[in-house]
């Protein structure tokens, strides 16, 4: 183990270095950049062993990294914003053919209008695509989801292409100190890719065909049991983790003060800092306030955020996303995952960090206190709220 | 959250323009902070204006002796770098904390602000940005880390053919900033 100060991209390429992809193929994208040139100098000077192959559209990154993974290979891509809208169409190859890549996506803003910065709109509009999806708070979180990430999309119960977002930016620019694991306590954990599911001359099969009406909704429904199943995969997959390199994480979701809270903040990825030691200040002055951060959008912890949250008060989802006439889709996630359990507690939607805006100390405190008092149902930070159909 | 009981936060503001190294300046302090002390914390990120040479980069550094999770844009900081007097305004003043510092690379005096002329050093050292050269004269004002630990930091993060030239610059300024 050593340590080093690194950025969240060179953590994330920290450990696809120690995941050993076999082919990386990818398209620089302000602010994923980082992350391949790192992986391409890794390549260079043979501390990583793969093929690196210069595409010349994220479109054509993801199809290579399909053609990849069914020769059995283990592969990686990365991008983010509008290069994930150009892969879209290949996300759901992936998906569909159930080959485990690995993507890290950059989160950021979506044009119009032109924006380099962070928010999650271009990874939350691919929920559907059959991926499997993660939210790092921190440039640890991110090495670690690196080399979590193969274990848990190659599990053949899964066998499910893994997307790792890291907020652009406040994680992919950011610089901190970061614990790399020792190359045989990786090896160790994550042993080389062998699946069934690839183009094999000894015994020829038949892979990414098309399938009619009277089957068509079987491989869908066999798609949906694979990204359910990363359910157990990924708490199984932290505990040896824990054994092995002795940094625990909490499985889909991860509770903070949630215990006895009145109020929680429930969020994902890099803004849960903020949050808790919001949280902390305002326990200080008697309100019993939690957070909840979501690690994983898919598969969804339904039952996690219903038990979390079925003695608050109220609660708020803070997310840097808006389904334009409706509200964030995390919110309508959360709500669906309350209203399954039973649990009828008032929530509102607070949508921040557009386009890489700043969200301050006051505006988390704002936030909490508008949960407390009650407030319109979707609250744009900085502007006001409306009432959408409460 | 600005320096709330139990904390040893400390928080700089880095100014400059796109090219000087501004943010180059912020990942040193945090990596010399953290370096050898596996107690103390630091986050070093940028905040950029429009991506090219010439444009306004701001760049913050948090320092702590617990882990920082606030990654938020610094409100009251403790330091203010400006590596470009072209950027100084009187407002920035009130970004500082009480007590806080403005540091300020010009070659005129600015009232209220610590100036020093970065240039005449940086040219000593063929250095075509000041950023090590400001970082050093933060290292004798404030403390916050040690000569050695910058030195350090530097010979982490840049290129080797140019960290003798920024080692050398960032230790002369730090011995002018004390006197």
């Amino acid at each position: 183990m050593s340590k080093k100060f690194l950025s969240g991209n060179e953590a994330f390429a920290e450990g696809i270095r120690l995941a050993r992809p076999q082919v990386i193929s990818a398209y620089p994208i302000t602010p994923q950049t980082i992350v391949v040139e790192r992986l391409s100098e890794m390549v260079e000077d043979g501390s990583l062993n793969a093929e690196y192959v210069h595409v010349e559209s994220e479109h054509s990154a993801l199809s290579c990294a399909i053609g990849a993974s069914a020769a059995g290979a283990r592969a990686f891509t990365a991008t983010s914003s509008q290069g994930l809208l150009y892969m879209a169409e290949c996300l759901y190859y992936a998906a569909g053919g159930r080959f485990p890549i690995v993507m890290m996506n950059a989160d950021r803003s979506t044009a119009l209008p032109w924006n380099i910065y962070g928010d999650q709109r271009d990874s939350l509009s691919q929920l559907d695509s059959g991926w499997i999806q993660a939210y790092a708070e921190n440039a640890q979180e991110a090495l670690d989801l690196a080399l979590m990430s193969y274990k848990i999309a190659e599990n053949k119960a899964v066998s499910t292409p893994y997307m790792a977002n890291l907020d652009g930016f406040i994680l992919t620019h950011t610089y901190e100190t970061v614990e790399i694991p020792d190359r045989e306590q990786a090896d160790r954990f994550l042993p080389p890719y062998e699946t069934d599911n690839r183009i094999d001359f000894d015994n020829p099969k038949n892979m990414a065909f098309s399938a009619g009406p009277d089957t068509n909704y079987i491989f869908k429904y066999k798609e949906h049991e694979g990204v359910l199943a990363a359910r157990d995969v990924i708490n199984e997959t932290e505990k040896e983790f824990a054994e092995i390199f002795g940094r625990e994480y909490t499985g889909l979701t991860e509770n903070y003060l949630t215990d006895d809270a009145d109020y929680v903040i429930v969020t994902l990825g890099s803004i849960a800092g903020l949050c808790r030691e919001t949280a902390d200040k305002l326990r200080e002055q008697g309100v019993k306030a939690g957070v909840v951060r979501i690690r994983y959008m898919r598969p969804f912890p339904n039952e996690e955020l219903a038990e979390a949250l079925k003695n608050v008060k109220a609660y708020g989802v803070l997310e840097k996303d808006i389904s334009f006439g409706n509200e964030g889709t995390v919110f309508t996630n959360v709500n669906s995952a309350l209203k399954k359990a039973g649990v009828n507690v008032p929530g509102y939607d607070f949508v921040g960090g557009l386009g890489g805006r700043n969200i301050s100390p006051a505006d988390i405190e704002k936030i909490y206190s508008d949960i407390e008092k009650g407030t319109d149902s979707v609250n744009f930070i900085g502007i006001g709220g409306g009432n959408n159909g409460k | 959250m600005a320096n709330s009981k139990n904390t040893e936060l400390k928080e700089i503001l880095w100014l400059g323009r796109g090219g000087q190294g501004a943010f180059t300046a912020a990942k040193l302090l945090g990596a010399a902070y953290t370096i050898d002390d596996d107690n103390k914390y630091g986050l070093a990120f940028p905040s950029f204006g429009p991506e090219r040479r010439g444009a306004p980069v701001r760049a913050f550094t948090k320092l702590d002796t617990k882990p920082v999770v606030d990654r938020s844009q610094t409100e009251k900081a403790d330091y203010i770098v400006i590596l470009d007097d072209t950027l100084y305004a009187p407002q920035f003043r009130e970004l500082l904390m009480d007590g806080g510092k403005l540091i300020v690379n010009s070659k005129k005096g600015i009232e209220g602000v610590l100036t020093f002329d970065a240039e005449t050093i940086a040219a000593e050292f063929r250095l075509p940005t000041v950023n090590t050269v400001m970082l050093g004269l933060l290292v004798g004002i404030s403390g916050v880390i040690t000569a050695e630990n910058a030195v350090e930091a530097i010979k982490d993060h840049m290129p080797k053919k140019i960290q003798e030239r920024n080692i050398n610059a960032l230790l002369k300024a730090a011995e002018e900033a004390v006197r």
